[in-house]
């Protein structure tokens, strides 16, 4: 098998990072200053904080995500436009005073879809990227914890799963017992976790040597609690950067489906229905593509710009050149 | 190296036959069936298209049967295109998916690699900084976004190609240049990265000091190392990217396989949706191996258990 970590966007990075991260993130009584304060918060999460607060992108990430989470959760209340509320008088009514990004054509105002449509799309990426990290980091840390010819198993088994033409199940899946957004959510996390796995039993591997884990065994705590307690915290900065950008490939999976027609399904909507619905309106009412493409993408370069800053911010390798 | 091949088309061989064994009986399992759309069949119609289609069979008899058919390289009639085998219709669609792939991969590469060689050497100035805005631009606009606006931009205000169809040599233009697009970001970013931290190297100052051009410093010594995370990442795009885009050739209305597999999934045409999924896997796992290959190749310190 080949030596480095395979098939990820990011190529080699994981793996590479797993070595790393024995030396001095996992010691975090030695990184912390003279000068500062010992309590609560780790010196390692105030760094990184300050060294993110430096990177703009990241911070104009960051703050785009919070504008547009709320404009999604409070904006459909302060609309004087209900969701499913049909008028026949103003039909595609393009952007202007009356309805601020237009209508379609039953006369439904967009931006209110836009934020409903955000809540369900935001919602979904949230989900199923909770399912692809409890099962993606149970599943990393037990292998590499354990060792041995059950880590052999365990990672052969994510190798195979890996070959697999995963887009291709997700469609079949959606078509055959579709209309059911649990499924969706199911089906997504269950593709996505494979990575974080990988991961995270390569950084618990190099962990697991570390001198204040034999000491935490030493005195005799169980296994579990050394792993759940003691290892796992310190395997947080990997997992925190890598759930961020997990997020958009998940959204942008939940988006592809329903632009097939297999994702979430009327009367409910999402990014991905209504950009599917704008483009086959498009020729002569444009805006119906425009606006939910803007938004789509601009959360997605958000997410981006935030899991690349905190990769910076977090990863150990980076802040050393 | 030849017990590495050997225990790899042997992993393959048994993952194939999981993966048909699964799709088959969840096919199986599903509610509804070829037949079902048709609501006026009566009842002795039905009746013997099961018969001719050996659906009366037993679950278990069909999928033996189906496992020895397929040994034969043969993937069955089609369900829903009467007088249609299965072998046939692959035939049919493949090579337009094949086309489009082969375009789209062009752009990928020439795209991608000149922005990601030009991002490392010329670190921090406005190539790099143009290179990982259209990097992260391409994560972030996906291709069901970008190609309804192209065709709106292109085809229906500019009038320089037609919106959709396969047709004219002109046609080719705008679904390969979109589908190319989203994948010459990630192998702009993966280039930059690999070939940033292999110019770090010790190797490369002792070439530069022995008074090696740039260029042979680049193209001899660095790209070689650099290019490992591309070449990874290369392994499944290829397989997607041949495969056909679903959503390009929806958009497009190209009539390659993606298209077909999601109207057959829809359809129940179970034959078809097996050998669809056959061939999607088994290409994936080939360019999978062939990817693991060529890092080997390039890389000696890789070495193939």
């Amino acid at each position: 098998m080949r030596t480095d970590d395979p098939g990820t966007g990011d190529g080699g990075r994981g793996s590479r990072r797993a070595e790393d991260a024995n030396v001095p993130a996992s010691t975090p009584f030695a990184a912390r200053s003279a000068d500062e304060p010992v309590g609560r918060g780790s010196s390692l999460g105030h760094d990184a904080w300050l060294r993110l607060r430096q990177n703009k992108l990241a911070v104009f990430g960051a703050i785009t995500l919070v504008v547009v989470a709320l404009a999604c959760l409070i904006g459909p209340w302060l609309s004087p436009y209900g969701y499913e509320e049909i008028d026949l008088k103003h039909t595609f009514a393009p952007p202007g005073g009356r309805n601020w990004l237009g209508t379609d054509q039953l006369g439904h105002d967009l931006l209110v879809r836009l934020l409903y449509g955000g809540r369900i799309s935001l919602a979904v990426g949230l989900s199923a990227t909770i399912v692809a990290l409890t099962i993606g980091v149970t599943y990393g840390a037990v292998a590499g914890f354990v060792g041995g010819k059950l880590d052999a198993v365990m990672m052969r088994a994510v190798d195979i799963l890996y070959s697999l033409p995963f887009t291709i199940f997700v469609i079949l899946l959606m078509v055959f017992f579709g209309r059911n957004i649990i499924l969706l959510f199911v089906a997504i996390g269950a593709v996505e976790w494979l990575t974080m796995a990988r991961i995270v039993r390569g950084e618990v591997m190099a962990l697991k040597r570390a001198e204040f884990i034999e000491a935490a065994h030493a005195l005799g705590y169980s296994r579990r609690r050394v792993l759940f307690r003691h290892i796992l915290p310190n395997v947080l900065g990997p997992i925190i950067v890598y759930t961020t950008l997990t997020i958009p490939s998940v959204m942008l999976l939940e988006a592809f489906l329903s632009f097939l027609g297999l994702g979430v399904q009327p009367p409910m909507s999402s990014w991905g229905v209504l950009i599917k619905d704008g483009a086959e309106k498009m020729e002569e009412f444009p805006w119906l593509l425009l606006f939910p493409g803007t938004i789509f993408s601009l959360t997605l370069f958000s997410l981006n710009f935030l899991g690349d800053g905190l990769r910076d911010a977090l990863d150990v390798r980076s802040s050393k050149d | 190296m030849l017990r590495f091949l050997a225990s790899r088309l042997l992993q393959s061989l048994l993952a194939l036959f999981l993966i048909v064994t699964a799709t088959f009986f969840m096919l199986r399992f599903v509610p509804g069936g070829p037949f079902t759309a048709e609501r006026a069949v009566p009842k002795e119609i039905l009746r013997n298209l099961e018969a001719h289609y050996g659906l009366n069979h037993p679950l278990y008899r069909q999928y033996f049967e189906y496992l020895g058919s397929l040994a034969h390289g043969d993937f069955g009639p089609s369900f829903k295109y009467s007088n249609r085998t299965v072998n046939e219709i692959l035939a049919d669609k493949l090579p337009v998916s094949l086309e489009l792939g082969l375009w789209s991969l062009g752009v990928a590469l020439s795209l991608g690699l000149t922005l990601g060689i030009l991002a490392a050497l010329r670190r921090n100035t406005w190539i790099d900084y143009l290179a990982s805005a259209f990097a992260t631009t391409g994560l972030s606009v996906p291709t069901f976004v970008v190609g309804p606006l192209c065709v709106l931009a292109f085809a229906i205000h500019l009038g320089w190609f037609s919106a959709s169809g396969w047709a004219l040599p002109a046609d080719r233009v705008l679904p390969s240049l979109v589908l190319g697009l989203a994948y010459a970001a990630p192998i702009a970013r993966l280039t930059r990265g690999g070939l940033l931290e292999v110019l770090q190297q010790d190797f490369i100052r002792t070439a530069r000091a022995k008074g090696a051009s740039e260029a042979r410093v680049v193209f001899k010594h660095a790209l070689r190392g650099g290019l490992l995370p591309v070449v990874a990442y290369l392994g499944p795009a290829i397989a997607n990217i041949l495969t056909g885009s679903f959503v390009i050739e929806t958009i497009f209305q190209i009539p390659g396989l993606g298209r077909e597999f999601v109207t057959s999934a829809f359809n129940r045409d179970y034959t078809l949706v097996l050998g669809t999924v056959i061939l999607y896997a088994a290409l994936l796992m080939a360019l999978n191996l062939l990817a693991d290959l060529a890092q080997a190749w390039m890389n000696p310190r890789i070495r193939l258990e």
